[in-house]
């Protein structure tokens, strides 16, 4: 509980409309979209500019308050759940737009705006914001920006890091730091843009963001490629960019991923097949029939059994759609459903979805997978019930084994959620003791108290567990 | 037992669990959620939030205090957040059974009492009473029970929303005129098929002549339409207000009275009323003997402006009306769980003459929702205030809606905005006849 003198304090900054401690504000800032994680804070705080945020860490900094930033809680990795209690730090009043700059190609923000919100409004200028989380409807640009966030386009035009030019970052002492700028050349010392970019709100408070745009791709086609055969579909994932072809977007579903989206979006996705590969390319419109014409060839020659182009834009979208649904659909045939999030080098796709298949069946859990076959970002989504103690146990067992199959292959335990509280057990598997140490340097340089997210990225014992009760 | 421990108790035996455990805090519901966009965005005040709450409730996290009830109230229980679930939370139904639970282990003052008795008992299921609702107003006013209402703060909005609300009322027929209407109405042509006509309670008393130009227009689309004597209200005001058991007696009287006719359809005109019709397998879902008879039942229930669109009213009907522009705003139950939501669209695109202009976020609630423009005033008319500006920017001479609630409300706009003298709202039903009669 916070002491009545902080909360005084807190509220002479904020007014007492937007400092929220009744039960009811606990609770429903007490989770994210993380199964299994849940967490009361001490209150909920809504500023609404710059500066309050700077009072606000100031004073929780002195009275070694716990501070946890939220977007919208959509994360996957229990990043915004207050484990450790403290504060939860709305942005829902810092959520304006303050200025498309179309001679720059950059847009300024507030942490609060909605990721569509933003894409909207700068296509309606003819420009291009490409990061497109799944979830980007409802995620906020801080949170994407303190995940790193990826989307079915990232394969083309990479991740949320590529388009951050600048940020405005309140550390945790209160002092407020500008990093880079719409300059498209700056070599003035350390890259902190970057730093702060994926640093889950355990480096400082993001309170502007500078943003990269691009001009629109003129025309977008889509097309569907069905396999029998998952090794098929993985080498042709390969054979598409070894023949120097990049896709906006190369993603892949699994037959039961295909099944249960089919039930909730009933776009025409067939059920009956082991691998489903979408193909995106976008861009001139020559180029564009051009690539797909070439795709379409090497799918068939790759041995699919069905290579479709989508006939109308609505009908692409509609497969759009569908996939970005993917996760949540999955979340209608069990109670609890954990995806994870691992990542390896694109050639090694294959080989890794063959190891979940095979780990699913010797821990006896059912495991669906889909993800940015592009990337070689895999997501096995887990469908259990926390209920069940002893298959959340193998569960676990499970995760702990494809991360370590992951590592093996090269790859990574996170390809765009996030460390969080979930994965902080594994950090050290990516990392290497050295890794995590130097990391920790960073983080208490610039926030010796802790208070900024704590309990994230780091884990705190050892424990190696993927999910933590309440 | 306190009434805390007591309703936290219900919860645990009565919400079902499965459903809590189902919605896995995606967050995809909450841009669809009108409140949580009137609240800037308060977790609490989304169908995410809401959930975790009566979850909470269950898990004896939080005491179901005044601050959850209060959320659980503010919801307009307007379903928007349903189709856009992925993992298919049934959230109206939690919500319905979390309500009912409050409102019966409550220990209300007694004029909210003997308000809520009046409404939910006296008044709706008694179509004879509804028709003198002038009457009762009159008997509300003078009995001492406003002022009684007056004093709790629960619902001392209401007198000063119905007094505006009474400029936007139709002319009531007068009871004669009432009486006179047959129960038996032959097809124009040749008859297609046979529907029975549900005639809900609001619409036939002060929307009867919608009721009336309902019945013109399934004849003209070559329905027999037949009015069994005997149904009564449809019981949703009592399912969402928490008054379950009453809703159950209600719907079995419906069912009664429909069974006793072989129609094709059961039809109406009032998505409101339609939402919980198609749902009474759920609602009776715990009585054997009635479920399949509910389930068969509701298999039947349909839109009217769905049978007008299935036995081609537009190809046999030539439709027009002088140049204007129309706009469309869904009923929220007609859309979120009839799933009705192209079929009055296409019906007011194929009037000659006119321009349809959609709306930004038609699908939006108008926030009439049952009582909840009385009981939560200030939210309701913040959103009412939300639409009028999307109806402005649609420029729009005529607001088209497809139940008695949104009609209502949706007048009160015009009042609110004071632009009576431009833009009007109607029912579809009206609207077509119009078009039919116009040519
Ligand atoms: C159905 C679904 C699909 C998803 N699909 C994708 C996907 O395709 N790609 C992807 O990358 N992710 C995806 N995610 C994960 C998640 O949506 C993203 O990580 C998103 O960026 C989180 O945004 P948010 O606004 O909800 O942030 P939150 O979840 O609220 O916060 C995320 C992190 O950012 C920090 N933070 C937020 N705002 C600030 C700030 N202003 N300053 C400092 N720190 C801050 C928080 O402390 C937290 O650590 C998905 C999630 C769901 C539920
Ligand atoms: S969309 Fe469904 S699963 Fe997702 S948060 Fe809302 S109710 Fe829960
Ligand atoms: S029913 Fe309507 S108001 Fe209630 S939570 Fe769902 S979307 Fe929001």
């Amino acid at each position: 509980m916070l002491n009545e003198r902080t909360k005084a304090k807190l509220i002479e900054v904020v007014g007492s409309a937007n400092f929220q401690d009744s039960s009811e504000a606990r609770l429903v800032y007490s989770y994210d979209a993380t199964p299994n994680f849940q967490s009361l804070p001490d209150a909920v705080i809504m500023p609404e500019n710059k500066d309050q945020v700077k009072r606000i860490l100031t004073i929780c900094n002195e009275d070694h308050v716990p501070i946890v930033p939220r977007g919208s809680g959509t994360n996957l990795s229990a990043g915004t759940c207050p484990t450790q209690g403290g504060i939860v730090l709305t942005f829902n009043r810092m959520n304006k737009i303050l200025e498309i700059d179309e001679e720059n190609l950059t847009a300024t923000v507030q942490p609060g705006v909605i990721t569509l919100d933003l894409v909207n409004a700068v296509e309606a200028k003819g420009l291009f914001y490409p990061p497109d989380p799944s979830s980007m409807k409802i995620s906020t640009i801080g949170g994407n920006i303190n995940e790193c966030s990826g989307g079915l386009r990232g394969l083309k035009y990479g991740v949320t890091k590529d388009y951050v030019l600048g940020l405005e970052v309140v550390l945790a002492n209160g002092d407020c730091i500008k990093t880079g700028g719409k300059l498209a050349k700056d070599v003035a010392g350390y890259d902190l843009t970057n730093l702060f970019v994926g640093s889950e709100g355990t480096l400082g408070v993001v309170t502007e963001a500078i943003l990269k745009l691009i001009p629109i791709p003129e025309t977008k086609q889509t097309l569907l490629a069905l396999f029998e055969d998952m090794d098929a579909a993985a080498k042709t994932v390969s054979a598409i960019i070894a023949n120097k072809i990049i896709p906006a977007t190369l993603e892949f579903l699994d037959q039961p991923t295909c099944e249960v989206v089919e039930d909730f979006a009933q776009v025409g996705l067939p059920t009956d097949v082991n691998a489903v590969l979408l193909i995106e390319q976008d861009g001139p419109p020559e180029v564009v029939t051009r690539d797909i014409e070439m795709i379409s060839r090497i799918c068939s020659e790759g041995n699919a059994v069905s290579v479709k182009v989508a006939a109308s834009q609505a009908e692409a979208e509609a497969l759009s759609t569908a996939r970005r649904s993917a996760l949540s659909a999955l979340a209608r045939m069990k109670p609890t459903t954990i995806l994870e999030d691992a990542t390896v080098p694109r050639s090694k796709i294959s080989e890794m979805v063959k190891a979940i298949n095979e780990i699913a069946v010797k821990y006896n859990v059912k495991i669906c997978t889909f993800g940015h076959a592009g990337d070689g970002n895999l997501h096995p989504t887990c469908l259990t019930d926390a209920r069940d103690e002893e298959e959340l146990h193998r569960v676990e067992q499970a995760f702990e084994a494809i991360f370590h199959k992951a590592i093996e292959l090269g790859g990574t335990i996170t390809g765009e959620h996030g460390v969080g509280e979930m994965k902080a057990p594994y950090l050290a598997l990516k990392m290497g003791g050295e890794g995590v140490a130097a990391m920790k340097a960073i983080k208490y340089a610039l926030d010796p108290q802790g208070i900024m997210n704590p309990g994230k990225i780091f884990a705190k014992d050892t424990r190696k567990r993927v999910v933590v009760r309440s | 037992m306190t009434a805390t421990k007591d309703i936290q108790q219900a919860f645990k035996e009565r919400l079902d669990y499965d459903e809590l455990m189902n919605c896995m805090r995606c967050g995809f519901c909450l841009p669809s959620c009108p409140t949580y966009g009137q609240t800037n965005q308060y977790e609490a005040a989304s169908p995410r939030g809401r959930i975790a709450l009566m979850k909470g409730v269950v898990d004896g996290l939080i005491e179901p205090d005044e601050a959850v009830e209060k959320q659980l109230n503010l919801c307009l229980g307007c379903r928007a957040c349903e189709p856009v679930c992925p993992s298919g939370v049934k959230y109206g139904h939690l919500l319905e059974e979390a309500r009912d639970i409050i409102q019966q282990k409550k220990r209300h003052k007694w004029p909210v009492k003997a308000l809520r008795h009046m409404v939910f008992e006296q008044l709706f299921p008694h179509k004879e009473r509804l028709k003198n609702v002038h009457s009762l107003l009159a008997f509300y006013q003078r009995s001492g029970l406003q002022k009684a209402v007056q004093k709790t703060n629960i619902l001392n909005v209401l007198p000063g929303n119905l007094a505006q609300m009474e400029k936007t009322l139709p002319p009531v027929l007068t009871k004669k005129e009432m009486k006179k209407r047959p129960f038996l109405f032959e097809a124009e042509g040749t008859r297609e098929r046979t529907v029975a006509f549900f005639t809900g309670c609001l619409m036939d008393t002060m929307f009867m002549e919608t009721n009336n130009a309902t019945i013109a227009l399934l004849q003209k689309a070559g329905c027999k339409v037949v009015i069994p004597e005997v149904q009564t209200c449809c019981g949703a005001l009592h399912a969402h207000g928490g008054e379950k058991d009453q809703a159950k007696k209600l719907a079995k009287q419906n069912i009664m009275a429909f069974e006793s006719i072989q129609a094709d359809d059961i039809v109406l005109n009032a998505g409101g009323c339609g939402a919980l019709l198609v749902e009474y397998d759920h609602l009776l879902k715990e009585e054997p003997e009635w479920k399949e008879r509910a389930a068969a039942f509701s298999a039947k229930v349909k839109d009217f402006s769905e049978i007008l669109l299935q036995q081609q009213f537009v190809e046999k009907q030539k439709l027009s009306l002088p140049s204007q522009i129309i706009t469309y705003q869904d009923s929220c139950h007609l859309r979120n769980v009839m799933k009705t939501s192209s079929a009055p669209r296409k019906l007011i695109q194929a009037i000659n003459g006119t321009v349809f202009n959609e709306m930004e976020n038609a699908d939006h609630c108008c926030g009439s929702a049952g009582i909840y423009n009385l009981t939560e005033q200030e939210m309701s008319m913040q959103i009412l205030d939300y639409k009028m500006e999307k109806v402005k920017e649609a420029h729009a001479h005529t607001i088209v809606t497809a139940n008695p609630g949104c009609l209502i409300q949706m007048k009160l706009g015009v009042v609110r905005e004071g632009v009576e003298e431009s833009v009007r709202a109607v029912h579809l039903a009206d609207l077509l006849l119009e078009a039919v009669e116009s040519k």
